[in-house]
Formats: C-alpha cells, sequence, structure tokens
C-alpha cells in the first residue's frame, strides 16, 4: 500500500463522513470557501441593520447596544446575535479552508498565489472583528482598546503612548468615532480588496454557497441566536479593570499574550506564525510543470478551454495567423496548473482523427501530448488479455491505483480525468476494449477544481466536446474515489469486470445466430 | 441513506458546529486579575534630560564650518534614558529602563506599564532618574492608596506640575 500522508487521510476520512450525511453537493467541507462567503453575507446584512440603530459616539454606543439587544431582541438582538456568531463560524471555515489545502497538497506550486494572499485575508477578518469589539463600549470592548494600544504602541517607527487614551477619563470621541469608521467601511474595504487578490487567479469563483448548505447554516445560526443571544458585559469604566472577561477566542486570542510577553515579543510570535505560513508553499520548493501550449494549426477559437481553464491561464485575443477563423486562444504560462483540462477541451483532441499520421490538437501538454496519450491508448489494448478487457482511465492526483493492473486491466493516466477527452472512451471500446473504468477526486472534490465536473458533463452531454451517445454508456463505468477508497476502488472494478463478462456472454448468444443465418 | 437519519445527522453536525462556535465566542473565562487584585497603570510620557549641555565653539571651530552654518553653540540633541522604580510597601515591585526614542534618541519616552497588585492599603513609592549627569534620583513620589479589587490606579508624571501624581 502506498504512503498517504496521516493528515491527508485523516482529512479525507472526514470529509467521507459528511459526505454520508449531506452529500457531495452540500458537503461543507467540498463547500468551505463559499461557507466562508455565507458567512460573510451574513455579517455584511445583520451590520447593515445594526449600523442604522449604533450610535457611534463614545457616550451613546453602549446604550445603543444595549437597546438592540434588550429593547429590540427580537429584530436587533437577533441581528446582533447573527453578527457575532457568523463572525465566529467565518473564522472556523477560513481556519478549515486553510487546514484543507494545506492537508490535501493545494497551497504549494502554481498554487502559491492564492496561499500567499490568504494569510493575510484571515488576519484582516481578525482585525475587523477586533474593531467590532471595540465599538460596542462594553468591559471587554475597553480591554480590547487598551491591549489594541498596548501593541501598537510596541510598533517601532511609531511613537506615541495610544494606550494613555484608554485610562482615565481622557477617552477621546473623535477617536472612538474614527474606530467605527475604519470597522464600518476603512476594514471590510481592505477585506474585499483582499479577497478580490486572493480569488484573481482563480475563474469561476462562486461566492454563494448551495442553497441547502446556505439554509441549513442560516437556520442553525438563527436557532443559536435565539438559544443564546450575544450580551455585552457591563459598560466600560476606565477606572476599573474588570477581573473576568468573556474572550471571544476566535478574535481576541492574542490580547492574554501580553500577559506574559512585552508588545514587541507579541509582535514577534504574530508576525513569525505568519510569516512561516506565507512562505509554506516553498517549503520544500514544488516543481512546475511545463504549461499548456497552443498549436494554432488546429485551433478554431472556439474558446472552449478558456471557457473550462480553472486557474484563468487561458485568454481569447484576435486570431494572429492570418486563418479564416475570427478569434485564438492564448496560455499565460504564470498562470497554468499544467492539468491539462484545456486538452480535454479542445475538439481537435479526438483520437480517431489522423489516424496514421501525429495526432495534433489545439492546446496541448508538452509533457504528455495527445498523440502520446493515444499511442498509450494503443499500446494498453494491444496489451489486454482475457475475457473482460478493461481500460483504467484514472486521475493521478486521486489515488494511486498502479496495483490495479493485470492482463486483462490496463491504465492510463491523466493529471486529471477533466484532462481526457470524451472521444478516448469511444476509442478504447472501437478497437478491442470491452470496458472504459474511469476514476477520479470525489464528486464535489477536484485536485484541479473542476475537471471531474466537466468531465461528467461532457459525458452526460451538456458541455462540449460531449460523449456521443452512440457510445455504449454500458461498458463504461465512472468510479470517484479519493486517497483512502482504494478497497471501494477494487470493488467496484470488479464488479464491473462482472457487468462485462455478463455483457460479453450475452453479446456473444445474440451474435451467433446472426453468424449462423450468414 | 434513508432520508430521515440524513436529515437527523446533518441536524447534528449543525448543532456541533453552532456548539463550538458559541463556547468559544465567550469561553473559557478569562482572568484578567484575581478577585482580590487592583492594577496600577503607570501612563505618562516625559521629555528626559539632554545627555549633555550645549557648548559654545571655539572660534577654530567656528571658522572649520561653512559661513552659513556658524552657530555659536553646538547642543548636541540626545537624550537621557530613562530609568525608573516602582515600590510597594518598601519591596521593589517593578524596575524599568527605557531610552528616548528616535533615530537620535531625542523625542520623548512613552512610558504605559500595567502592574497587578493585592487589593487593600498600600505604600507606593517612585523613584526615577531622567539625568544621566545626576547619580540618584531626579523625581521621587510616596503616597499612601487604598485600591479595591478591580480598581485601575492611574499614575501620571507631569514635570510642569512637579512629578508624580496618582489619582
Amino acid at each position: 500500500m502506498s504512503f498517504i500522508n496521516p493528515l491527508k487521510r485523516a482529512y479525507l476520512a472526514l470529509e467521507g463522513g459528511f459526505n454520508i450525511a449531506f452529500g457531495s453537493e452540500w458537503n461543507p467541507l467540498y463547500n468551505i470557501g463559499r461557507l466562508s462567503f455565507f458567512f460573510f453575507w451574513v455579517v455584511f446584512i445583520s451590520g447593515l441593520y445594526l449600523f442604522i440603530f449604533f450610535d457611534t459616539s463614545l457616550s451613546g454606543a453602549y446604550a445603543s447596544v444595549e437597546y438592540m439587544t434588550n429593547e429590540q431582541w427580537y429584530a436587533g438582538g437577533v441581528m446582533r446575535s447573527l453578527h457575532r456568531y457568523a463572525s465566529d463560524a467565518a473564522i472556523i471555515t477560513i481556519v478549515l479552508h486553510m487546514f484543507r489545502e494545506f492537508a490535501l497538497g493545494r497551497y504549494n506550486g502554481f498554487r502559491w498565489f492564492s496561499w500567499v494572499t490568504g494569510v493575510p485575508t484571515l488576519w484582516i477578518v481578525i482585525t475587523l472583528g477586533i474593531t467590532g469589539y471595540w465599538l460596542v463600549w462594553d468591559e471587554l470592548g475597553l480591554y480590547v482598546a487598551m491591549l489594541s494600544s498596548q501593541l501598537i504602541d510596541g510598533l517601532p517607527l511609531i511613537p506615541g503612548n495610544m494606550a494613555r487614551n484608554f485610562v482615565g477619563n481622557q477617552v477621546s470621541d473623535r477617536f472612538f468615532t474614527l474606530m467605527a469608521f475604519l470597522h464600518l467601511l476603512g476594514q471590510p474595504l481592505f477585506f474585499i480588496f483582499a479577497l478580490w487578490l486572493h480569488v484573481k487567479r482563480l475563474s469561476h469563483v462562486k461566492i454563494y454557497a448551495p442553497k441547502g448548505l446556505a439554509v441549513g447554516s442560516f437556520v442553525a445560526l438563527l436557532a443559536l441566536s435565539l438559544v443564546t443571544p450575544a450580551v455585552s458585559h457591563d459598560a466600560a469604566d476606565a477606572g476599573q479593570v474588570t477581573a473576568v472577561l468573556n474572550l471571544d477566542w476566535f478574535y481576541l486570542n492574542v490580547y492574554p499574550l501580553l500577559d506574559y510577553f512585552t508588545a514587541g515579543q507579541t509582535w514577534m510570535i504574530t508576525l513569525s506564525i505568519t510569516l512561516f505560513l506565507m512562505l509554506l508553499p516553498w517549503f520544500p520548493p514544488k516543481k512546475r510543470d511545463p504549461a499548456a501550449e497552443v498549436h494554432l494549426d488546429y485551433c478554431n477559437g472556439c474558446e472552449q478551454c478558456a471557457e473550462d481553464c480553472p486557474y484563468d491561464a487561458i485568454s481569447v485575443q484576435a486570431r494572429t495567423d492570418g486563418a479564416k477563423f475570427e478569434n485564438e486562444v492564448t496560455v499565460n504560462a504564470d498562470l497554468c496548473a499544467s492539468c491539462g483540462i484545456c486538452v480535454g477541451s479542445c475538439p481537435s483532441s479526438n483520437p480517431f482523427r489522423q489516424k496514421n499520421e501525429i495526432l495534433e490538437t489545439g492546446i496541448d501538454m508538452p509533457q504528455m501530448p495527445i498523440n502520446e496519450i493515444r499511442n498509450r491508448m494503443d499500446e494498453a489494448i494491444k496489451k489486454l488479455k482475457g475475457d473482460s478487457k478493461i481500460i483504467i482511465l484514472g486521475c493521478e492526483n486521486a489515488l494511486d491505483f498502479s496495483k490495479l493492473e493485470a492482463p486483462n486491466v490496463q491504465i492510463i493516466r491523466f493529471f486529471c480525468s477533466g484532462m481526457m477527452p470524451a472521444t478516448l472512451v469511444e476509442y478504447a471500446l472501437a478497437n478491442g476494449a470491452d470496458g472504459v473504468f474511469i476514476t477520479g477526486c470525489r464528486t464535489g472534490d477536484c485536485y484541479y477544481r473542476f475537471g471531474n465536473l466537466w468531465m461528467d458533463k461532457r459525458f452526460e452531454g451538456s458541455r462540449q466536446p460531449i460523449l456521443r451517445r452512440r457510445a455504449d454508456r454500458t461498458r463504461i463505468k465512472v468510479f470517484r474515489a479519493s486517497a483512502t477508497d482504494g478497497k471501494s476502488l477494487r470493488h467496484e472494478l470488479a464488479a464491473f469486470q462482472d457487468h462485462i463478462k455478463l455483457l460479453n456472454i450475452n453479446d456473444e448468444k445474440t451474435e451467433q445466430p446472426e453468424q449462423a443465418y450468414e | 441513506m434513508n432520508k430521515v437519519l440524513r436529515y437527523g445527522l446533518q441536524a447534528f453536525y449543525y448543532a456541533l458546529f453552532m456548539l463550538v462556535v458559541w463556547y468559544f465566542s465567550i469561553k473559557p473565562a478569562y482572568h484578567q486579575l484575581a478577585e482580590d487584585q487592583a492594577v496600577i497603570t503607570l501612563s505618562f510620557t516625559h521629555a528626559t534630560n539632554l545627555r549633555e549641555a550645549c557648548r559654545k565653539l571655539t572660534q577654530e571651530e567656528l571658522m572649520k564650518l561653512a559661513p552659513n552654518m556658524r552657530l555659536p553653540t553646538d547642543c548636541p540633541r540626545e537624550r537621557s534614558p530613562l530609568r525608573l522604580e516602582l515600590y510597594l510597601d518598601d519591596k521593589l515591585l517593578t524596575k524599568t529602563s527605557a531610552e528616548p526614542p528616535g533615530f537620535y534618541k531625542d523625542q520623548a519616552v512613552n512610558l504605559f506599564k500595567r502592574i497587578k497588585v493585592i487589593a487593600g492599603e498600600h505604600k507606593l513609592q517612585f523613584w526615577m532618574n531622567d539625568d544621566v549627569n545626576v547619580e540618584g534620583a531626579t523625581y521621587q513620589y510616596e503616597k499612601m492608596v487604598v485600591l479595591k479589587p478591580e480598581q485601575q490606579l492611574l499614575v501620571d508624571f507631569d514635570k510642569e506640575s512637579g512629578g508624580f501624581f496618582a489619582n
């Protein structure tokens, strides 16, 4: 058995467990980024409501929050609780999102940009939460103000004594209003910019959670808000230091460090963790594979590859070679993930073409060109022996299926199941394979985001280039599996082999009378 | 899987998630102070004395300078470090030394320190030196204070008003 990172194994097991309850479409772990977006929407909408009633002055802030919490508990109170709990839930989903990408090895190589921009986005969210607690101006707000100021005072090159503003009776109303401005406008703008940057290298970005997941999460948040509404501490009193505080550990976890370290040391700890996380993609550095190459002689500018590219690496431009087509595509090598999905998207990647010549296509992977794929297929079919000859077409990033190879089972690996042209399946069946068994990442998850989804759509006939209707579906099996699903995969393959045997027997029975007739 | 069981399992996961959200949004409670403690907050900004006094330049030194730069005195900008000791009931509670900030160490020292103490009646004493050319204290302060639990006693310093004051 091949070695699988224990972290990856544990995470995949967890995802599998969630699949049982939620199915792949609503699995929160497959939609963890979208779920974070959902919580942000809840925070945004509830925040808009709170802003209507919130008094941004030092003297009025606490009273206005208390009014919403107690007098208007059915609306303002619920909104406040939704605002708080959705913010907390977002921290969990963001951290899980990071953990997932790390555990599944999806943070380095071409993904470095999303990872590196994601880490500071988390800090921006945390600072948003911090100013949010500040604005309530209760004992916790005072604590947050005081310790945040101590931290800022600990920064070099920023002279001043900001913490002094929060002792005695010298708190400035103007300063408080500045914090309100930061929380309500300044930081959200930064946050939106950070999010935009984070997803900049992705295409088809979805910022809405699947309906079922959104409804479930909202009902859960609402129930929590009604059962245990968010409440304030007593009003801030600069002459007092509250002994016991109910800290929100999702946002305020840094402050207790100041009991043990100076502000400078706390910054060092925080910045070291940030830097460590941001540099993770280069420990060790991951070698990048060659990018896809466009062959204009075989490109008619249909734009399907640009539409399918999960990383926005392919763009459309006016034709440059004088051919009769209007457009052509071009690949940005810096953005290319070398997933090969574009090869599967290109209608020219049809192995039935140029039968006795070198097969060329409109967009190809130099490390595994379409011609080599067809050659491998021809060789694999030649090697097949036995009564149920199966070709396995699989994604090498999903799981290790090399041990399934047998005299009657031959394997062809792809970078992604989306790289496989649909016509290749027909080609295998037409040239001697009894069945084609396709495997790749679990439904709802894909190492390259959309490879398995596009493949499914091509097979359904809803996305070009399609698997033609005349392809015998009874001899095609798609089984999605992750690195921990080896046992199920073997079981499914065995069942498929039995099924093919039966089909072969039935075919022989129906063919014999015809042969006799002839 | 049975639909009811599936939704039941989903409800369980949502409940578990919300339990984690709720718990860490307020718990475990953070004990900033013990119930019998108060806080002495030392907070002031003070420009310490210059390290060196202004010196009158000699004629020879002046002649070496460009005509428009010939100021009769040379006044180094660097200020003295601030050294401070706080005694509570004659026992040393904290000792701090701070260099003036800035590239030329010429800016005012900002001091902010929170010290947890047991509530009750105490003799509070401060000893401070803000001049390297003076041996011993340049400012001293002593006061009997009664601190209630969770009270914050602010100790400030203002040179113009004569030094330390606590309220």
